[in-house]
């Protein structure tokens, strides 16, 4: 499918001098990975980049549920992106096995395996090629439970996909298009932002009872490490979490964006003395309500942000709400930098995503406001 | 080969020298140049020679019995015995009686939409009768035989056409999409083919769960035009899944004929091209299906294999009460198709048996009506499900979201309670 394109990301791999602390693939994304610090109470950890805290979930998964399987296009050599890598020398062939090209079949093959009771992985190569299955994830998985009186169910699937940009991936190598199942009532849509959460929330998506989308930021396959714990944990679906608590604004993101989120955090206070509240959404759907809620009801001011065109995206639905709940606390308009409401471009994807710089503007003009 | 070894790794080397090796050591096969292409199995040709599909029969129609209900010289009578053959018939007529009487009730308003079997109760029956009963059925909207056969009952047909408190699927469904867990028949939905390859899905689970069942996938000619038909089947090929893709080829989708549904000759000759073995099968000639159905169960169970059946059939109703068939095609064309149908075949047969009787029949007829009739009016009179059913089992526990909605829900229709329809349904908590 993209060939040529994984060979350049193979070639980027001489990236990784400096990559706990920023990233620039093709001068285009620019990513300070801020490591999450692990509480003591998890016990031993080891050091992973994200595709290992995948695989690492995914062996976990394998390992204490026999009826699991994992399957999609090249995932049997362990995955383009390397995320099962080991995994069918592990677990045998008919527990790790490429599918045909076919990404409709995928999901399908997944529902009626999950149909049955077993629990089914599903990869999808990359998010921007999840679209010949829409139907049968709007129509079929996120539907199964309610259309039969709860009689069948596909809760036991999940559908792994690589998203977001990664500096060079043009309009087929970096979609987010996680909006657009965030619209479907039935499923479940989760977004990590570094490798613990991963492996904490794929796990998750992997137990829970419910059809689960999981999106992976390719661009921090390789580039996001930290220690991640070795055992066997879960981290809530549909909570979000507060990652660096402020007063005056309160910025809303998931995936990689969270770490332009809190540059953009820490260059407020340092340039405007600004002290900004960054939360992690993790759960696109359904999303926490709550924690947002409470945020913005304490600093009175918003920014949403995400890579994904603005017209329609998530943020809308968050922004919305927030004028719903949160008006009389309201000291400005909410804010949403997003991408623009073109297709993802290859040589101008410096100027199309919102980065840091687009970000503190908002945050200077929420601020000063009327 | 030492030079092409220079570029080549060493592994592929040593492939390409045993390779040689074998061709060399076989006399025979001396010098023959074969390809060596990874993508397939075949010999090289210097004939420029396009393959034409009309170079080829149409795969033939296998059947067993004719329109009289005699089997036919040569023909493998499966020698049902007479309780079976009787249950046969009663469950497609049974089926034809509520057919009837639904459509009725349908064009009187008292339920929303229908979709008959007329003329394909054959299929349903003999494919069903084949199968075990926890072999899993995936079906695409008209196998209400397969359904009447594992003995889901009047009521429950009923309890679902009417969306009231005691149909299985809580009345969130149009008609006539039936499932039951207990029966193993995974509950319809609209969407053509999606079941196809969730049906292989779950066929492979079974598989590994290591039990000896398999999944029947039924489906429409014109659904097999869908992309998920040809996922289905190559997704079942390749990975080796325990399923029949039992194809009902009744000449149309709707009002498209099979002329423009495709050129080639049907589904069945698709079968090949994927790799599975593969039968057509005179879809009025139960007995027929039921031969080809069993052979491929016992072919999936023990080989664990997908196996295809196009049974060819004609629809002999509307596609559904939404349509009026007459706009395009002529009622002659229906009525040559009414005479040969499953069910005046089966009669035939079983009356040349001296298994079946006029006194039987009108008995029988009788007695199916009454049957129907009574379990349509209780179905009628019972309440529609709680409102707050819309609610629940969207996941398998209520985020907060859909509770506070709920709950919205819940006083607004208090509060305007007018204007909403109360009495038909069962009181809210």
């Amino acid at each position: 499918m993209s060939w040529k394109f994984l060979r350049c990301l193979q070639n980027a791999r001489f990236l990784k001098k400096n990559l706990q602390t920023s990233l620039s693939v093709h001068r285009c994304v620019s990513v300070q990975y801020v490591p999450d610090t692990i509480s003591a109470a998890h016990g031993e950890t080891t050091r992973m980049n994200l595709v290992q805290a995948i695989n690492n979930a995914l062996d976990i998964a394998l390992s204490t549920d026999p009826s699991a399987v994992l399957f999609g296009e090249d995932v049997a050599f362990g995955g383009v992106f390397r995320c099962s890598v080991e995994l069918k020398d592990r677990y045998g062939r008919d527990r790790v096995f490429n599918t045909p090209l076919s990404e409709q079949g995928i999901v399908a093959f997944g529902i009626g395996v999950a149909a049955m009771g077993s629990t089914a992985i599903a990869e999808i190569q990359f998010a921007d090629y999840i679209f010949p299955a829409f139907d049968q994830i709007t129509n079929e998985a996120a539907k199964f439970r309610y259309r039969t009186g709860n009689i069948y169910d596909c809760g036991k699937l999940t559908i792994r996909a690589p998203t977001g940009a990664v500096g060079h991936g043009a309009l087929y190598h970096s979609q987010s298009p996680e909006a657009f199942f965030a619209h479907i009532p039935g499923i479940k849509v989760v977004i990590p932002r570094g490798p613990h959460q991963a492996k904490g929330l794929l796990l998750s998506c992997i137990r829970d009872q419910n059809p689960c989308i999981f999106f992976e930021p390719k661009i921090l396959y390789r580039s996001a490490i930290e220690e991640v714990p070795s055992g066997d944990y879960t981290i809530p679906i549909g909570q979000a979490e507060i990652l660096l608590e402020g007063d005056d604004v309160t910025l809303i993101g998931y995936g990689t964006q969270i770490h332009v989120l809190r540059e953009v955090a820490n260059m407020a206070q340092e340039k405007f003395d600004v002290s900004c509240e960054v939360i992690d959404l993790r759960t696109i759907l359904p999303w926490d309500e709550e924690t947002v809620i409470n945020s913005v009801k304490k600093t009175g001011r918003c920014i949403i942000s995400h890579e994904a065109p603005i017209t329609m995206g998530v943020a809308a639905e968050i922004a919305a709400t927030i004028q719903d709940e949160c008006f009389l606390n309201l000291e400005a308009p909410v804010m949403r930098i997003c991408g623009y409401d073109t297709p993802f471009p290859h040589a101008f994807e410096a100027f199309y995503l919102p980065d840091k710089w687009r970000c503190l503007e908002a945050v200077k003009k929420i601020v000063n406001y009327g | 080969m030492a030079l092409l070894g220079r570029f080549l790794s060493p592994r592929i080397t040593k492939i390409i020298g045993s390779q040689a090796r074998q061709l060399s050591s076989s006399s025979s096969r001396q010098n023959v140049d074969r390809p060596q292409f990874p993508g397939s199995r075949s010999e090289y040709s210097t004939k420029l020679e396009f393959i034409k599909p009309d170079d080829f029969k149409g795969i033939p129609v296998y059947r067993v019995m004719n329109a009289k209900g005699e089997i036919i010289p040569g023909g493998l009578d499966p020698k049902l015995d007479k309780e079976t053959v009787q249950k046969m018939y009663h469950s497609m007529t049974l089926l034809n009686t509520m057919d009837r009487i639904l459509y009725e009730s349908q064009r009187q308003g008292r339920i929303s939409f229908y979709m008959t079997n007329y003329g394909e109760e054959g299929t349903h029956i003999g494919s069903a009768a084949a199968c075990d009963p926890q072999d899993v059925v995936f079906g695409q909207y008209r196998e209400a035989g397969v359904m009447m056969w594992r003995g889901f009952t009047l009521d429950q047909f009923m309890n679902q056409c009417y969306g009231n408190c005691e149909d299985i699927g809580k009345g969130r469904q149009m008609p006539v999409h039936y499932g039951s867990k207990d029966l193993n028949f995974v509950t319809i939905s609209s969407t053509l083919a999606t079941q196809m390859p969730q049906a292989a899905g779950s066929a492979y689970a079974l598989k590994r769960a290591g039990k000896k069942l398999c999944v029947i996938c039924y489906f429409g000619e014109g659904a097999a035009s869908e992309g998920d038909a040809h996922a289905a089947f190559n997704f079942a090929a390749t990975l080796e899944c325990p399923i029949i893709f039992f194809c009902r080829n009744n000449g149309y989708a709707i009002s498209t004929p099979t002329s423009d549904q495709y050129r080639g000759d049907g589904i069945a000759s698709r079968g090949a091209g994927y790799g599975m073995d593969t039968i057509r099968v005179d879809g009025n000639d139960v007995f027929g299906v039921y031969n080809a159905t069993k052979a491929a169960r016992e072919m999936c169970v023990k080989e664990m294999r997908p196996v295809l059946i196009e049974a060819m059939t004609y629809r002999i109703g509307h596609h559904s009460t939404s349509d009026d068939s007459s706009t395009y095609r002529k009622k002659g064309e229906i009525m040559s198709w009414d005479d040969q149908s499953p069910i005046h075949r089966l009669r035939n047969y079983m009356e040349n048996q001296g298994w079946w009787s006029d006194e039987q029949e009108s008995a029988w007829k009788e007695k199916s009506k009454k049957k129907v009739m009574e379990a349509f009016a209780r179905a009628e009179k019972r309440k529609k499900p709680n409102p707050e059913m819309l609610f629940t089992d969207v996941y398998d526990e209520m985020p907060p979201r859909i509770q506070k909605q709920m709950e919205f829900m819940k006083s607004h229709c208090t509060q305007f309670k007018e204007h909403y329809p109360f009495d038909d349904h069962v009181p809210m908590t």
